[in-house]
């Protein structure tokens, strides 16, 4: 079947692309920042830097996690009906965990009993890590082929998502997003918080760069060959982009180290997308059961509709949310954050 | 039960959670940016410290709101596939656009709202609130069209290829009266449900002759709020109520338990049917209000739930399309009266205030806070009506529900989900009402210097 690139199914699915390359891109470091939270947050004052570096933009960046939902529902139905249902203990846990992490944030705050803050704490934590390791495992699986039969419904077990291949996407997920967030705290953050978030990041940049390389080589081996686009160039780039991060950040150049770990994260998701093109779930079953663009997808009618909302509405919110950074581009400065902390006593990190 | 019971049980328990915190969001958060605007007017410190205050409930209560959204968005993949792939052409569409339009822009201008009061003018710091605010409209229009869509569908055909329901008119989507009339009646409601919470709260502080300037205000504000959008609530219920006579009347038959059709019907009062005979034992009626009601004439026809069943049993083929009667009755029944009561609260506030003894009113300032209850009672019941009487249908006339549900998930799945959902949701409403209890006591901020507030706010 050739229908060339120029058609609505090829748009919508190249823009699911980029709401997931958004999406974990933004809300990649948010997660790092909740990941390291019991690592790098010594005390009371640290912690609340941490989350206050994230505060006015995390709820924006998992929208676009929302946005990419509906968009899946909108211009790929059959896509989203099987994924959704196909995933379905998966994205309950994801799901559990984003809400707790939600509330932490803005709870977390609300009371003085000492237990209180410590309870979020570890609900940012876990809300954060979860969903880190558990976005790899899933895309991993997208792309190595789940059980899907001849109705387009999911014909596996849960256990079928834990293979050695998505774990080592889950494993490459929560490296990459930790790392990530470390490097995000680096531009974020000074004195001693800002040291310890660039060792830290210098520390994991190692295994994280040997997670990207193990993973896409594997990606490599695991892909059909009939099937994707596979320019060799852009995961070569993502393992170029992961590698000079350890040099970026003793050369303390942290906002190329930033841009490095953020390059690194979108090549690797468009890698996903091309390696599938025109495939959003091929089936393990047979090829004859892969979902689709042109199988999956919704009429033209419904896609040009949409196309004309997005091209309105994008750019707008591009400039919105750009703008934010703009404003928030400012360092939390330790000293501000002391004399607004009440009773830092400077207590020991709490254990998870 | 099987994977379908749980699967209707986890929506409308989940659904139903997460409207507790939307319509409050929602209200209040018009209600903040009404003060916030006052402040800006007037350079008023009282009118900062009210907005600060008030803010400060809503973003607690926004949070939950929030993150309890997500699961609305996702559960239709997860229980609801076979609904997914049959409607995704049309109904995805709405949803998609309620995240682009909506969701960006009141999560993106609220986190400027909170963390900008320093590092914004005020000018721009107040219109943050306001798009956040236009933002819960623009989402409210978006899912309830979707909404609208299942309960009226319009500007579609059925592919006799594919079995899909496919989109052909959008435009007949987003004008679709039913759209319009849901957005009318919940957005109004939502201003209630604002109104009701800083009544009560104000009343409690008031009773105590604590901050009382700042709550008096406050009472005013939400007092004159609340009877302009109780009175609209009311007025868009009963367009509502004529419309869904037409377009689903079994609903509305099942909402009047009228087992038979009737020339100037009675309005039941209290009724005790018998669902297996299709009769009631008991019924106190206004003669001939039912009829007057719906049709704007004395003897005007209403069907009955045994004519309409014989009909539909010809022509979508055999079955029950009777909805669970009794359910929808008194669902509709608390529906009116908390509406009713809620008017009532505030022409009796407003009638005090005229009269200078809001404040000496002890038995009003003590009451009222329980009224906060009354939105929440009439927002449930009032969907639970809604949704309840469509079935047996998802799409009325169009896709029954029990064909909606996930094939490839087991009832193990199901019920894991819907007990996990149950117990998170439990723990997040027993915070939740801690927090809101705790900050709606406690003293409004000072303000030592004009908008001196700590960069961090978490």
């Amino acid at each position: 079947m050739d229908h060339g690139y120029l058609n609505l199914e090829t748009l919508w699915f190249g823009l699911i692309g980029v709401l997931w390359i958004g999406y974990f891109f933004l809300e990649g470091f948010d997660f790092g920042v909740g990941i390291l939270m019991p690592f790098l947050g010594r005390d009371e004052v640290d912690r609340r830097i941490m989350v206050n570096t994230i505060g006015p933009v995390w709820d924006g960046n998992e929208v676009w996690l929302i946005v990419a939902g509906g968009a899946t529902f909108a211009a790929f139905p059959e896509w989203y009906a099987t994924l959704f249902s196909g995933f379905y203990l998966a994205l309950f846990l994801i799901l559990a965990a984003l809400i707790f992490r939600g509330v932490a944030f803005e709870f977390r705050g609300k009371d003085k009993h000492p237990e209180w803050a410590r309870w979020w704490d570890r609900a940012i934590f876990w809300g954060s890590a979860l969903p880190a390791l558990l976005w790899g495992v899933a895309w991993a699986n997208i792309l190595r082929g789940v059980p899907i039969d001849t109705h387009k419904e999911w014909a596996g077990s849960f256990f079928d998502l834990l293979n050695p291949y998505a774990l080592l996407g889950g494993a490459t997920s929560l490296l990459l997003f930790t790392l990530h967030g470390a490097v995000f705290l680096t531009l974020r953050t000074d004195t001693e918080l800002q040291i310890r978030a660039r060792r830290i990041a210098r520390t994991l940049a190692v295994p994280g760069s040997l997670a990207v390389l193990g993973f896409l080589t594997w990606t490599f081996f695991n892909a059909r060959d009939n099937d994707g686009i596979v320019p060799g160039v852009v995961p070569i780039g993502a393992i170029v982009a992961v590698v000079g991060v350890e040099w970026l950040l003793r050369e303390k150049l942290d906002g190329w180290a930033f841009l490095a770990t953020g390059m690194c994260i979108v090549l690797i998701t468009a890698t996903f997308f091309l390696n599938l093109y025109p495939r959003v779930m091929p089936s393990s079953i047979g090829a004859a059961n892969d979902l689709t663009i042109w199988n999956a997808s919704s009429t033209h009618y419904t896609l040009t509709v949409m196309t004309w909302v997005a091209l309105i509405f994008t750019p707008l919110v591009l400039l919105y949310q750009g703008w934010t950074y703009w404003v928030f581009r400012k360092r939390i400065r330790r000293a501000d954050v002391e004399k607004s902390t009440p009773g830092n006593g400077g207590e020991a990190a709490s254990p998870i | 039960m099987d994977a379908f019971d749980l699967a209707r049980w986890q929506f409308a328990i989940t659904t139903i959670f997460h409207f507790f915190f939307v319509p409050l969001s929602i209200g209040l958060v018009f209600l903040t940016a009404i003060m916030q605007t006052a402040w800006y007017r007037t350079k008023d410190p009282t009118y900062l410290r009210m907005t600060k205050f008030w803010g400060k409930l809503f973003l607690i209560n926004f949070a939950l709101g929030v993150v309890t959204g997500i699961v609305q968005e996702f559960q239709f993949g997860m229980n609801w596939s076979a609904y997914s792939r049959f409607v995704g052409d049309i109904f995805g569409a709405p949803l998609a656009i309620e995240g682009l339009l909506a969701f960006f822009l009141e999560s993106t201008f609220l986190g400027l709202w909170i963390f900008g009061w320093t590092r914004l003018s005020p000018r721009i710091h107040l219109a943050c609130i306001w798009l956040v605010a236009i933002g819960t409209g623009l989402s409210a229009f978006f899912i309830l069209a979707a909404n609208a869509w299942m309960q009226h569908p319009v500007g579609y055909v059925v592919n006799p290829v594919t079995g899909r329901a496919e989109l052909k008119d959008f435009f007949a989507m987003l004008t679709n009266i039913t759209a319009w009339s849901h957005f009318g009646h919940t957005m109004l409601g939502a201003f209630v449900t604002g109104g009701m919470f800083v009544i009560g709260i104000s009343a409690y502080h008031l009773a105590r002759k604590h901050e009382t300037v700042l709550f008096r205000r406050s009472m005013t504000i939400a007092l004159v709020v609340s009877l302009f959008a109780s009175l609209g609530v009311a007025f868009s219920g009963h367009f509502q109520a004529q419309l869904v006579a037409k377009q689903q009347p079994m609903k509305t038959a099942a909402a009047e338990a009228l087992w038979e059709t009737e020339r100037g019907a009675g309005f039941s009062l209290f009724a005790v049917g018998d669902v297996e005979n299709g009769r009631n034992h008991i019924n106190v009626q206004l003669p001939h209000l039912l009829s007057v009601l719906t049709t704007n004439t004395w003897n005007g026809e209403v069907q009955g739930i045994n004519d309409i069943q014989a009909e539909y049993e010809q022509r979508y083929g055999p079955g029950s399309y009777i909805p669970v009667v009794g359910v929808i009755y008194w669902a509709f029944r608390l529906m009116v009266g908390a509406g009713m009561l809620m008017i009532l609260v505030s022409l009796v506030g407003l009638f005090l205030l005229r009269r200078g003894t809001l404040e000496t009113a002890r038995w009003f300032l003590r009451l009222v806070p329980l009224a906060i209850a009354l939105p929440y009672l009439a927002n449930s019941t009032g969907w639970i009506m809604t949704e309840m009487g469509r079935q047996p249908w998802v799409v009325f006339g169009v896709m029954l529900t029990r064909d909606a549900v996930s094939g490839a998930v087991g009832v193990g799945f199901v019920a894991t989900t819907l007990i996990g959902f149950t117990v998170i949701y439990g723990v997040l409403s027993v915070v939740d009402v801690y927090l809101l209890s705790k900050y709606a006591r406690s003293t409004p901020p000072e303000i030592t210097e004009p908008s001196a507030e700590p960069a961090l706010v978490y």
